[in-house]
């Protein structure tokens, strides 16, 4: 039967629409001009005015600050999260605790900014680097949860019967069998919370107060009122940083197994 | 007995931080909009004391209304166009031998590594007055020159459906992996034409997956508040812009949570729609 060559050019269409934006931009941090209208050659000067702009380093810290801390805490309760619902699965409790950890993966960030602003506001906490990583642990804990979960599902629950066969009590079955089997979805989840917090720009918006910026924020601002070259060249780092970043990641997960 | 009621505590033990971090911060504070909806603003950007339907009261004016309309069709046409496109690309992934759907799924994941604001801000430079597509497009005659691709409703469709296709095509492929490509064959041996046999076979064997995709453009599309905050302008705005304004803008809180407070029905209503529909057809499984 002769096949339709339809689906392969809408899947070519689309991969040339989802490169396009991204190749300009790429090519624009390295024009010399300063308006998008024409290419004046190339020139690196937009990477050289980016290190003289302290602003941006600020933010840039703050960024990896929250992201350390909320990735640390969510991984604690996260990880708690998916033990439980893996291994009460039945018990109505858990029922009640999986719709809890499921919604706020659904919920528009949005709606998750405006009610934790709503929260700080009437309990009088002041907005600030804090509010920002209580907010940031609260929609990782779902993330988290979910890819450990994904990762207990997946192994074989006879090895932890026959630790405690063997002897072993609840703690010492918890750090020598199940740890080590969890730990590739601990990875895993832990570089999805870090992802995840690191480019967080709604919820974070909302929270934030003065002074708490962090690298989203700061983009944000210069995309409306900043200039467009500094923000290509900006853009362009953080590219080749995530894709070292995944790159390197692969790397090591493949010459795991 | 002793050991169930030890079962029990254990349970307890280890449920509850995330019970306790969650009700805390996502339980209550959605709590609070519901509240906070009926309360008064003071002048001083915060809450005052008292109860009043105003905030809901006001909710009833044009301006709201067409933003609400806005914003539902926005999502509709997204989630519309996204189908559309990855329909085909998850049908011709499920076909294509294993070497090349590793490279391709890697193709379509990796644009999405970058930064959200860069991918919309990307967006927005093509799109600009002196931008590539606008002087192409003006070049080949097909707009005038003051036609602006910019700053409307049109252009917050194209960035949403950039911003949220590879989520549609993930689930669609996922569910075309599992279809029994035999039953195509079948159907056209049975005199079906090829489009027939994809309306009719293939459509409905990948519908969990298609409910999924639908839901993962629909609902993120109706609270957008970014993209048509940096591509849409005034003619683009949608409920999520309403709500950052009041914040940001005015300081209404309440008013917010009022506009918060639609949004959350509109959310829930797809999914309680789906979450049942789902629950009549089928025995009960995981929804996504």
């Amino acid at each position: 039967m002769r096949r339709s060559r339809f689906p392969f050019i809408v899947t070519m269409a689309v991969l040339f629409f989802f490169y396009l934006p991204i190749i300009i931009l790429i090519v624009n941090s390295f024009n010399a001009s300063r308006f998008e209208s024409g290419w004046q050659g190339f020139s690196l000067m937009w990477y050289k005015r980016l290190f003289h702009e302290p602003e941006i380093w600020r933010a840039a810290r703050n960024s990896l600050l929250i992201a350390a801390a909320a990735t640390a805490v969510s991984l604690v309760i996260g990880t708690t999260a998916a033990i439980a619902l893996h291994r009460f699965a039945r018990s109505r409790l858990q029922r009640f605790h999986f719709g809890l950890v499921y919604t706020p993966l659904v919920v528009p960030e949005i709606l998750m900014g405006i009610s934790l602003l709503m929260l700080f506001v009437t309990a009088g906490v002041e907005l600030g680097l804090f509010t920002i990583f209580l907010a940031h642990v609260t929609f990782c804990i779902s993330f988290v949860a979910m890819t450990v979960l994904a990762r207990l599902q997946d192994f074989d629950e006879s090895i932890v019967e026959a630790a405690q066969d063997l002897g072993a009590g609840w703690w010492a079955t918890t750090r020598r069998v199940l740890l080590p089997m969890l730990l590739p979805g601990l990875i895993a989840g832990g570089l999805l919370a870090f992802t995840l917090s690191i480019d967080d720009f709604v919820i974070t918006f909302f929270v934030a107060g003065p002074g708490s910026t962090t690298l989203p924020i700061r983009v944000y601002s210069m995309i409306k009122y900043g200039s467009p070259p500094l923000i290509n060249a900006l853009s362009t780092i953080l590219l080749v940083l995530t894709f070292t970043a995944v790159a390197a990641s692969q790397r090591l997960s493949r010459s795991r197994h | 007995m002793k050991r169930e009621s030890r079962q029990k505590v254990r349970e307890s033990l280890v449920s509850f931080p995330s019970l306790f971090w969650l009700s805390l911060f996502f339980i209550v504070p959605t709590l609070f909009v519901f509240a906070i909806a009926l309360k008064p603003a003071n002048p001083y950007g915060g809450i005052g004391s008292g109860w009043t339907w105003d905030n809901l009261r006001s909710l009833v004016n044009p301006n709201y209304l067409a933003v609400a309309w806005r914003t539902l069709w926005i999502s509709v046409l997204s989630a519309a166009v996204c189908i559309v496109l990855a329909t085909p690309i998850g049908y011709y992934l499920a076909r294509v031998t294993a070497r090349w759907k590793g490279f391709f799924l890697m193709l379509i994941i990796v644009p999405f590594w970058t930064n959200f604001l860069i991918r919309i801000f990307a967006w927005k430079v093509l799109l600009h007055p002196e931008g590539a597509i606008k002087k192409a497009l003006a070049f080949s005659g097909l707009i005038g020159p003051q036609t602006s691709l910019l700053y409307n409703a049109g252009a917050v469709v194209l960035v949403t459906v950039y911003t949220f296709l590879p989520f549609t095509i993930l689930p669609i492929y996922a569910a075309a992996e599992k279809f029994d490509f035999q039953l195509l064959e079948a159907a056209r041996d049975l005199g079906a034409k090829r489009l027939q046999a994809f309306a009719k076979v293939f459509l409905p064997g990948i519908r969990r997956g298609l409910i999924t995709a639908v839901l993962f453009v629909f609902i993120p599309a109706l609270g957008s508040y970014v993209i048509p905050d940096i591509v849409g302008g005034p003619s683009g705005e949608m409920i999520g812009n309403k709500i950052a304004q009041r914040v940001f803008v005015d300081r209404n809180l309440p008013q917010a949570s009022a506009l918060s407070i639609v949004l959350i029905l509109s959310v829930l209503a797809p999914l309680v729609t789906v979450l049942v529909l789902q629950r009549k057809r089928d025995k009960p499984e995981s929804l996504l």
